[in-house]
């Protein structure tokens, strides 16, 4: 099997914490990885590290084989979904203008209608970004990450202050994506339900790696599934 | 009020060095004004000041000077912006304040050259040369080539600059160009508004335009003509009533952008 991501002895080191600590793990083109961990896990230090965001890190981290530190050119294989979609609220620019901002190619204009009219909201195409609800917004920054056809695609919990049915359609997005394009998936979530309905993986990670593996392993163990759908309840509490 | 006015060559070049700098700083500005930086143009005009006094004092046609100290010390205040991160606003004042200290400095030397001083602090449109009107005209062509060019990174990373990053836009790079494109636009147009009145350009058709809600590019267009029409009435206006342009055009500005504030509070400004 082929792997996209080989990630050996990650650790980060920020001036007051260690947010990673010799973290290791593989993924193999195709899979579904779901990440847990609760907040200040180390989710975000992992993503910010594997995107090129963060350099200051020991350790190796290789796309198809290669160490992003010798070439940024496995960028353009992947899709990304920030946790937070930062912007200027009343940045004038619609729904497709986002969309173009991602598109590589910029003769590849249909790619953005077809995008859209893939996850539902072709018809908020001339919409002014600032006005989406945040399950809309949630859509916009997948279409821009998946404009370019990308083989991986990274989302970082992308489902807090999202609606019930907004989610559902969000899963069955992923689930397609993964199933039907062979997109292979690493997402962040505090939602066990949903990883244990979509992801083929799991990876545990609080500083160090606790689990990584099957996630029909990872849920037939019940110790740990306790632990982490605690860890999980309190997050949601923090969030409310 | 005659048509006699439009056949004078000093007026044809003031409005064709008037229109291109108008849809330059509009463009220039709105990715300023997007990026929260829009006393940007300001700060650099402010220094532009010192480079323009140390012109005077050692008899090089001022303007040249201005580039030359503008550029470099926008550029280097972003330097050191990003290296021990400061605040945008921050770095801004400090640009500002430093380059009027070294104008000032440098007058007292001198003894003092008040009346050049004065055109440069409120733009002399209606005294441009032929020659200025070509420099005018040729760096409006070059920079608006290169920000169509460069479009889509430009706009990705005012957006969201990690994203941008993250989809390889070389986002340093690209911050760089536009603090080198704001200097050259600001003392470019310093002979139109001239150093005190030139943010007035960058910000004031820009927030007007981005009060309509649309797209990036319609803003754009909308800024652009806002802009162009401020300028064009403004310099027409304060010629048939002999006052001072510069004035003229930021008022005429300022009303379009009260009138916009009006009709948005109407609720005549729907959403699509
Ligand atoms: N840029 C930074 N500088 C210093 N410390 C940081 C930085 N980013 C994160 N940290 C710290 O590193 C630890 C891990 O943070 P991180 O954001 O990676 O966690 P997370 O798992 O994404 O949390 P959450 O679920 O809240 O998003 C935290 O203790 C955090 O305070
Ligand atoms: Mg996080």
């Amino acid at each position: 099997m082929l792997r996209a991501v080989e990630i050996s002895n990650l650790t980060v080191q920020y001036p007051d914490v260690k947010a990673l600590d010799d973290v290791s793990f593989v993924v193999n083109q195709g899979d579904f990885l779901g990440i847990i961990g609760p907040n200040g896990a180390g989710k975000s230090t992992l993503f910010d590290s594997m995107l090129g965001l963060n350099t200051k890190y020991k350790g190796e981290i290789k796309f198809f084989g290669e160490d992003i530190r010798k070439s940024k050119n496995y960028l353009k294989e992947i899709g990304f979904v920030p946790q937070k979609p930062i912007f200027e609220k009343n940045f004038p620019a619609t729904v497709s203008d986002v969309v173009r901002m991602g598109l590589r190619n910029e003769s590849d204009e249909n790619k953005i209608d077809e995008i859209l009219q893939q996850l539902w909201i072709h018809e908020l195409r001339n919409r002014q970004i600032g006005e989406l609800s945040g399950g809309q917004l949630q859509r916009v920054f997948i279409a821009k990450a998946l404009v370019n056809n990308p083989k991986i695609l990274i989302l970082d919990e992308p489902v807090t202050g999202i609606d019930q049915q907004s989610i559902e359609l969000f899963y069955s997005i992923l689930r397609e994506l993964n199933s039907k394009q062979k997109i292979t998936i690493i997402w962040s979530s505090h939602d066990l339900d949903a990883i244990n309905q979509l992801a083929n993986h799991v990876a545990c990670l609080n500083r160090t790696l606790f689990f990584h593996g099957k996630s029909e392993k990872f849920f037939s163990d019940d110790e740990l599934v306790k632990q982490y759908s605690e860890a999980s309840m309190q997050e949601h509490m923090h969030h409310h | 009020m005659s048509l006699e006015i439009l056949t004078y060559s000093f007026m044809h070049r003031a409005l064709i060095s008037g229109i291109a700098i108008a849809i330059l700083c509009s463009v220039v500005g709105l990715f300023l004004v997007l990026r929260r930086y829009s006393l940007f143009g300001d700060a650099i005009a402010h220094s532009s000041f010192g480079g323009i006094a140390l012109g005077l004092l050692a008899g090089i046609y001022p303007l040249w000077t201005a580039y030359g100290v503008s550029i470099v010390s926008a550029l280097i205040i972003t330097r050191i912006k990003d290296k021990f991160n400061i605040s945008g606003d921050a770095s801004i004042a400090v640009l500002l304040s430093s380059g009027i200290a070294v104008g000032l400095v440098v007058i007292g030397f001198s003894g003092g050259f008040t009346i050049d001083i004065f055109s440069f602090l409120f733009g002399s449109i209606l005294l441009v040369s032929v020659d200025d009107t070509v420099l005018i005209l040729l760096l409006t062509g070059i920079i608006l080539i290169v920000i169509l060019l460069l479009y889509r990174q430009i706009l990705y990373s005012t957006f969201n600059e990690e994203q941008a990053k993250v989809s390889g836009v070389p986002v340093e790079k690209i911050n760089y160009l536009i603090v080198f494109m704001a200097g050259i636009t600001v003392v470019t147009s310093i002979q139109l508004v001239g150093v005190l009145l030139i943010s007035a350009l960058f910000v004031i058709p820009n927030v007007t335009a981005i009060m309509y809600g649309k797209g990036f590019k319609q803003t754009a267009i909308i800024s652009m003509s806002f802009s162009v029409f401020s300028v064009v009435v403004g310099i027409l206006i304060s010629y048939v009533f002999d006052i001072t342009p510069a004035g003229t055009i930021v008022l005429l500005s300022i009303g379009l952008l009260a009138g916009t504030m009006g009709i948005k509070s109407a609720g005549l400004l729907s959403k699509n």
